[in-house]
This record gives structure tokens, C-alpha cells and sequence, in this order.
């Protein structure tokens, strides 16, 4: 039987269609999955994200670790609460997954990973933590719910006692901070402004009641991949994988290159894929009808690629993508849909942030 | 579970055909089909005129999720097309048997109306 979340039950309860997501049964959409698009760009909507697996990572050095297991680097983090995303790469560069790390304390910080790749994180984690003296505990007793939208700060203060809202008063983008019984971090999936709430299994289901009657409105996976694709953010084993190097799938940024005596996994083939150079990601815009997809061909200035992740666009009303393509690539494609040559245009892979186009 | 009108004949494809007299069948995608395939965000329909064969793919329905084929559950003339599903293609989701229906067809073999199943027959082929 397929795992449940402690908000399993509230999903039902909304009518919600449920689908198989790596083990998970999770909502694809209570409705119409447009109509949560925009409740997110406009307003405040909230997803269950407790699929998502915590690991809290423990021990002096800690830090030490996690420059060696990550392409970024924990030492930018300096003042607690902090966050950072990053790749975690294999020995021949890949990308094992992409995750944030939280810096609470110098022997305490925390990881957030994907789901679909639990097993391997975990077993790759420890492994490698051996070496460093460092603990490495899952966190499933607790639920994730993550709030996004231009409003999801103001609805959420209202569910907060007093202490709870001065702990998160000015609180940065990329930021953490365990406010009582609730983790608060100011993250999210979707391009807008809005908190990631990590809480007991046992509060989600009366925190997600309180949050409903606070006017947001619930949305399921497939919102949630609209809105990331719209905000121009990787989905793990669609635009990045163990064969795909970060310098393939936009994330180079990612990547801590200085200072150079910094010996990360995978940082010796990085430089080759550098050396050598790769294709890149890039976005894909195209005003006419019809819908880009994963998997379809694109024809490039000197060579071809495929698209990593299409869709509808609700925000912007027709369909884009993320493509990877050879670094040759001008500032128009075309792409095969169904046999018919299609012309696209070329962007950064970022097209909304913060309700507003940005191509 | 979906509704499954008495009125309309059905395609294993999820497909519907609704005898509107004279031969003129019309054609739309059943509340179950649609859920199926989400948002609608674009169809593209035949054009007036295009002969049509049985079984064949005449239209395209696409939607958040993925473009999906409609096959012509009769054969004959496409006499009219559905043009509100220009602006408005939610009206499939929202309304599959009335205002979301896509096409016409001008029948030219009521024989193969035997092809198609009746309503308890497609919730059989559905298995709802």
C-alpha cells in the first residue's frame, strides 16, 4: 500500500483526485489544478509537501562534512537559520539530488531532500558521514506544509501566537527558524513569497484546517509543477539526473567553485565537464496553440536537444519549457511536436516570479 | 463516479455521439474522459467540410497534462464545429455533454452506429 501523509485524510475530505507519486498517494488537484495555479500567483495556496524526507544531520563536524558531500558550500552560511540550495553529486559528477541545507547550529544542520530519491540519499549520506563523525536522523514525524503566494504570509501570521510571528518578523528569503512546535522557513517551489512549515504529524491536520479557514486554498502536484516550471526550477529526474552534469541543467550558479582547495564529491569531474563544456538548459516560449511536452526534440543552431519539462503556462496563457540543448544555441528553435517542425523562442529558464512575467 | 448519459451513444475511445435528427450526430468527449485528462487548455478541431472515417483521429484535446486524440465515432461530413472552445476550452471540463461539445457529423452509415456502445456498456468498458 502506498504511503500516506498525516494530511491524507484532509485531501479526501476536499474531494481531491490522488495519484501514485513515487509511493506517495498524493493530490494532483482538488478540482481544477489551473484554478490552484492562480489561487498561488494571486493570492495564498498551500501543498502538502510531508512526502518530502527531513534529515537532520548532527556532530562537530558537521560543516566539515557537509563541504565535502555538497557542490555548494556551507561556508557561506554564517548566521543560524540560514539556507542554501545545492546539488549533491556523484564521484563522476552527477547529480545524486538537489536539496536544501539549513544551518541551525555549528553541530546541527538540516537537509531537505526529494522523495522519489530517499533510499539513495540516505544511503549515500551515511556513508560518506562515517568518516566525519556525524549522525544522520530522518525525521518522519514530521508533517511538511508549504504556503506561497503574494498573501501566504499575512494568512499564515494569522495562525501564529505572538511569539511565533516575532520570530519570523523580517525574516529573509532562505532563512529557518523553529518558532515553538513549528519549523518556519522562508522557502518555497512556486517563485513567490511564502513559508515552508515543517510540524508534528500529529498538528498538520488542524494546522492545515486553520490555514483552509484562513482562506488559502489547497493545491496539488500539479499546480505545483506549473508553478515551479513557471518560476524556472529544476524538478529532480526531469531536468537533472545521476547522468546529467549541474553544469547541463542551469545550476551552475549552484556550484562553489572557490575557494580552491575545497575537495567536494565530484568537483574533479566538474572541472572536466567545465574544461570540456556541455549543453545547457535553457527556456522555451511558444505564443501559438498547442503544448510543449517532456521528451520532445528540439532543433538548435548546431544540433539538436529535448525538452526536459513543457507545460501550460496559466500566468502567461500558452505553453513553455525547459530544453537541453547544445551550448551553440541562438535565441530561436524549433521543436517536433507530433511530427510538425514548431518555431520556439529562447529564454533563461525562468519565466514568472512574484506574479509577474519575466521573459 | 461520472456521468453517463442514457441518451448518448458511446466509444470505447470515450468518445460520445448524440442523434440530433437528419443524420447529424454530435460529438464531444465524455465527464469521464475529461477528468482523465485535466484542465483543458487547447482543442483543436476538424475543419467544416473535412470527410471523417470511424475509428480515425480527427481533433486533438490537449490539456495541462498531455494532448490526447479524438477519434470520429461515426464516419461522414463534419458539418459544424464547437468555435466557443477557441477562447473558452475549460467549457470540455466544465460542461462535456452541453456547451463543451466539439464537433458535427453528418452521418453516412447509420450501420455503424452498432459499433458503439450504450451507456451501460461504456461503464462496463470504464469499469467504474
Amino acid at each position: 500500500m502506498a504511503n500516506q501523509t498525516a494530511l491524507h485524510g484532509k485531501h479526501l475530505e476536499a474531494g481531491a483526485k490522488m495519484v501514485d507519486f513515487f509511493g506517495w498517494d498524493m493530490p494532483i488537484n482538488y478540482g481544477s489544478q489551473i484554478e490552484e495555479h492562480h489561487a498561488v500567483r494571486r493570492d495564498a495556496g498551500m501543498f502538502d509537501v510531508s512526502h518530502m524526507t527531513i534529515v537532520d544531520l548532527k556532530g562537530a563536524d558537521t560543516r566539515a562534512f557537509l563541504r565535502y558531500l555538497l557542490a555548494n558550500d556551507v561556508a557561506k552560511l554564517t548566521v543560524p537559520g540560514k539556507a542554501l540550495y545545492s546539488g549533491m553529486l556523484n564521484e563522476a559528477g552527477g547529480v545524486i539530488d538537489d536539496l536544501i541545507v539549513y544551518f541551525l547550529q555549528e553541530d546541527f544542520f538540516r537537509l531537505v531532500v526529494n522523495s522519489a530519491t530517499r533510499e539513495k540519499d540516505l544511503a549515500h549520506i551515511t556513508k560518506e558521514a562515517g568518516a566525519f563523525g556525524v549522525s544522520v536522523t530522518e525525521r518522519p514525524e514530521f508533517a511538511m506544509i508549504a504556503v506561497q503566494g503574494p498573501n501566504a504570509k499575512a494568512k499564515v501570521a494569522t495562525l501564529l501566537t505572538a511569539e511565533q510571528q516575532a520570530a519570523v518578523a523580517g525574516m529573509k528569503p532562505f532563512f529557518g527558524v523553529q518558532a515553538g512546535e513549528l519549523f518556519i522557513a522562508t522557502t518555497g517551489y512556486t517563485g513567490e513569497d511564502g513559508y515552508e512549515i515543517a510540524l508534528p504529524n500529529e498538528q498538520a491536520a488542524g494546522f492545515w484546517q486553520k490555514l483552509l479557514d484562513a482562506g488559502v486554498a489547497p493545491a496539488g502536484l500539479g499546480a505545483r509543477d506549473t508553478l515551479r516550471l513557471e518560476a524556472g526550477m529544476n524538478l529532480y529526474g526531469q531536468d537533472m539526473d545521476e547522468t546529467v552534469s549541474p553544469l547541463a541543467a542551469n545550476m551552475g550558479w549552484t556550484i562553489a567553485w572557490a575557494p580552491q582547495e575545497r575537495n567536494f564529491i565530484g568537483r574533479k569531474a566538474l572541472e572536466q565537464h567545465k574544461a570540456e563544456g556541455t549543453f545547457k538548459l535553457v527556456g522555451l516560449v511558444m505564443e501559438q496553440k498547442g503544448v510543449l511536452r517532456h521528451g520532445q526534440r528540439v532543433v538548435v543552431d548546431g544540433g539538436e536537444g529535448e525538452i526536459t519539462s513543457g507545460t501550460f503556462s496559466p500566468t502567461l496563457g500558452y505553453s513553455i519549457a525547459m530544453a537541453r540543448v547544445p551550448a551553440t544555441v541562438g535565441e530561436v528553435a524549433e521543436v517536433d511536436i507530433r511530427g510538425k517542425m514548431v518555431p520556439v523562442k529562447v529564454v533563461k529558464p525562468a519565466f514568472v516570479r512574484m506574479g509577474k512575467k519575466v521573459i | 463516479m461520472s456521468s453517463i448519459p442514457n441518451t448518448l451513444k458511446y466509444a470505447s475511445s470515450h468518445e460520445w455521439a448524440r442523434d440530433e435528427g437528419n443524420g447529424i450526430y454530435t460529438v464531444g468527449i465524455t465527464e469521464h474522459a475529461q477528468g482523465l485528462l485535466g484542465d483543458m487548455v487547447f482543442v483543436e478541431l476538424p475543419e467544416v467540410g473535412d470527410a471523417v472515417t470511424q475509428g480515425d483521429d480527427c481533433a486533438v484535446a490537449e490539456s495541462v497534462k498531455a494532448a490526447s486524440d479524438i477519434y470520429a465515432p461515426l464516419s461522414g461530413e463534419i458539418v459544424e464545429v464547437n468555435e466557443a472552445l477557441a477562447d473558452a476550452p475549460e467549457l470540455v471540463n466544465s460542461s462535456p455533454y452541453e456547451d463543451g461539445w466539439m464537433f458535427k457529423i453528418k452521418v453516412s452509415d447509420t450501420t455503424e452506429l452498432s459499433a458503439l456502445l450504450d451507456a451501460a456498456g461504456y461503464k462496463n468498458s470504464i469499469d467504474e
